[in-house]
């Protein structure tokens, strides 16, 4: 199937909520997301805090960037897919999701509670919008996300995006390497593998717990248009989101990846780099002064 | 009950496959290297662009199954059991089960009859697992023929499903017209002496014992329990109520399988003395199938042998098991 038959998918354009916005406008999106992540944590009195606070610029990118097209009114309508292969980082993506005006905000602070939509970590069957698959078991959502990027090339032949986002410790998990085998194998330039690089998991150091680079050059060696950019920088990253799309549109044959430079826990200072941040919540304390620090960069 | 020939259960996941190809176009296969031997090789034929190789990667295989089940996509994945029920477990249960993603998996050279390839391939331990998993729908089929309909009926049923089947020959004795329902047990020889209840490879072996057991005037109930998953309480409370005593007969550990879900069932609603036959606690080992499976003890003497010490336990015993008349059956 070549370019020219490559059918695209029904989009209802007028629903569409993110339409495309400049790098300027995503900061304060991305400042709301992560004051979510601290009020939800708090309250639930478990979580994880450092993923969640550290990628919450790429998440505002993601979703509210205009790269990821979708109707908050209706996620089962055709969309493009996102899927969170790192699970624990299951708060932002639930801050993104209420504030693109999924599901009421206010349920956030469901957190980790009793019959919850919002479990720990993501499970598809609460029906929460916008979930698409149930993760947690690290290294596994990248493969659903090539089976799902496989079915809208090979079978469906459709120009529907298929984004994924995996942590840098989660690349010490072998099967990220068979995904990332297949995705090569197949052609698959409609998929882009977003890869949060903070050098942090919960014991220390990536490099100190299992060394896993050069991260670059082991996803160019898997046959992936490989770019690398400043996690923290809208600019930036709307650079490695563009750059993504011209290589869907130009069929160049080859899948993408997104390596965002990040800081664990960054926008709030005493958890900025800290991998002890990995995954604990805020105490009541540390939350205010999160949340004062936080808007007073709004 | 009459042999018909001998076939794997193999070919009639192959040839099964094949017809929900052609009923289905949204039926697709992933590969595991292994297409020409768990028979997804002749699907691969007939509709390439439905086939995806995916090479030794038994985890990712089953993860891409996921995204292209979440696609509206009946994906199957096919290899050998040992790889595709244990290797995967972590996918299996958080991806498919959990996520009740309609993915279909066949595991192939099952049980000890895969013989000469040695204990390493020979998976005995897979129906115990994968019974435990939520959603999870669990299929042995008897024969060639059951093989067929089960392959069949998984991938027009929605959820995720295994299929278990073996590499060698075994004998046919159902045919087209024999009924098969998912979740319905089959009595396969009536009686109310004994209840002998089997699947796979197995249940043949338990026919040949009731033929045994019948010249001695003892008159078995032969049970298949094709599907293990969702489990036939019902039938197989009656088998244990109107009987007194169960033997129970697979090509498995008898830890936790068939067995194991028999066992379970019969406690809550007719506790009666039952016999295992199976794997009992050991790996497989080299040979030839058959000599394997009179090696480990899984051919209609232990069955027959088991039947008659069934017998005398309940015999010996009084548990007045027989009188339960009118009691629901315990499920779950």
């Amino acid at each position: 199937m070549t370019a020219e038959t490559k059918r695209s998918i029904d989009f209802n354009e007028t629903t569409f909520s993110n339409e495309r916005r400049a790098p300027a406008d995503l900061a304060p999106i991305a400042n709301e997301i992560r004051r979510d992540i601290i009020r939800m944590l708090v309250r639930a009195g478990s979580g994880h805090s450092g993923g969640p606070l550290g990628s919450s610029d790429i998440f505002a990118t993601l979703y509210f960037g205009g790269y990821m097209r979708y109707n908050p009114k209706d996620m089962l309508a055709p969309r493009d897919r996102f899927v969170l292969s790192a699970g624990h980082m299951a708060p932002v993506m639930y801050a993104s999701l209420a504030n693109a005006g999924c599901y009421p905000k206010k349920e956030q602070e469901t957190l980790r509670t009793y019959n919850t939509r919002l479990q720990g970590h993501p499970g598809r069957d609460m029906h929460l919008p916008g979930i698409e698959t149930s993760s947690g078991s690290l290294g596994q959502g990248i493969s659903i996300a090539v089976g799902m990027a496989m079915n809208d090339k090979l079978l469906d032949k459709n120009d529907r995006r298929v984004f994924t986002l995996t942590g840098d410790g989660e690349l010490q998990e072998g099967s990220v390497w068979e995904a990332a085998m297949a995705a090569a194998h197949y052609k698959l330039d409609n998929f882009c593998w977003l890869i949060d690089n903070n050098d942090c998991q919960i014991d220390g150091r990536v490099p100190d717990v299992m060394n896993v680079y050069p991260i670059d050059k082991k996803c160019e060696a898997f046959g992936f248009d490989t770019i690398v950019v400043k996690g923290h920088d809208f600019a930036d990253l709307m650079r490695g989101f563009d750059h993504f799309l011209s290589n869907q549109k130009n069929n160049v044959g080859k899948p993408t990846a997104i390596i965002c430079q990040t800081f664990m826990g960054s926008g709030v200072s005493f958890m900025n780099d800290k991998y002890e941040w990995h995954g604990k919540p805020p105490t009541k304390d540390q939350a205010a002064e999160a949340l004062e620090e936080l808007s007073s960069q709004s | 009950m009459e042999l018909l020939g001998s076939k794997p259960t193999r070919f009639g996941f192959g040839d099964g496959l094949l017809a929900l190809g052609e009923r289905h176009s949204n039926v697709v296969v992933l590969g595991g290297d292994i297409t020409g031997s768990v028979m997804t090789q002749q699907f691969k034929e007939k509709f390439p662009d439905r086939f995806f190789s995916i090479g030794i990667a038994e985890q990712n295989a089953t993860t891409i199954a996921v995204g292209l089940a979440l696609s509206g996509k009946i994906p199957f994945f096919a290899s050998y059991g040992a790889f595709c029920a244990l290797r995967n477990a972590d996918q299996l249960r958080i991806s498919v089960a959990y996520n009740e993603a309609n993915v279909k998996i066949g595991g192939g050279h099952s049980g000890i009859s895969v013989g000469p390839d040695g204990a390493t391939h020979q998976v005995l331990e897979e129906v115990a697992y994968l019974r435990t998993l939520p959603h999870m729908t669990l299929i042995v089929p008897a024969d060639y023929e059951e093989a067929k309909k089960a392959t069949i009926a998984m991938g027009e049923m929605v959820g995720p499903a295994y299929i278990r089947f073996g590499r060698s020959p075994v004998p046919l004795f159902t045919t087209p017209d024999t009924p098969f329902v998912l979740g319905k047990a089959n009595i396969v020889m009536h009686g109310s002496d004994v209840a002998i209840i089997a699947n796979g490879a197995l249940v043949w072996e338990a026919v040949l014992a009731a033929q045994e057991l019948a010249k001695k005037g003892i008159h078995a109930r032969v049970v298949n329990v094709h599907t293990v998953k969702p489990f036939d309480f019902e039938t197989v409370t009656a088998a244990a109520r109107e009987c007194g005593c169960v033997v129970t007969a697979e090509e498995h550990q008898v830890h936790a399988g068939l067995g194991g879900a028999v066992a379970e069932c019969t406690a809550k609603n007719a506790p009666v003395p039952i016999e295992f036959v199976g794997v009992k606690d050991s790996f497989g080992g080299s040979g030839d199938p058959e000599e394997l499976m009179v090696k480990f003890g899984l051919t209609w003497r232990e069955i027959y042998a088991s039947a008659l010490v069934a017998m005398n336990r309940r015999d010996k015993g009084s548990s007045g098991v027989r009188a339960i008349k009118d009691v629901p059956v315990y499920t779950v």
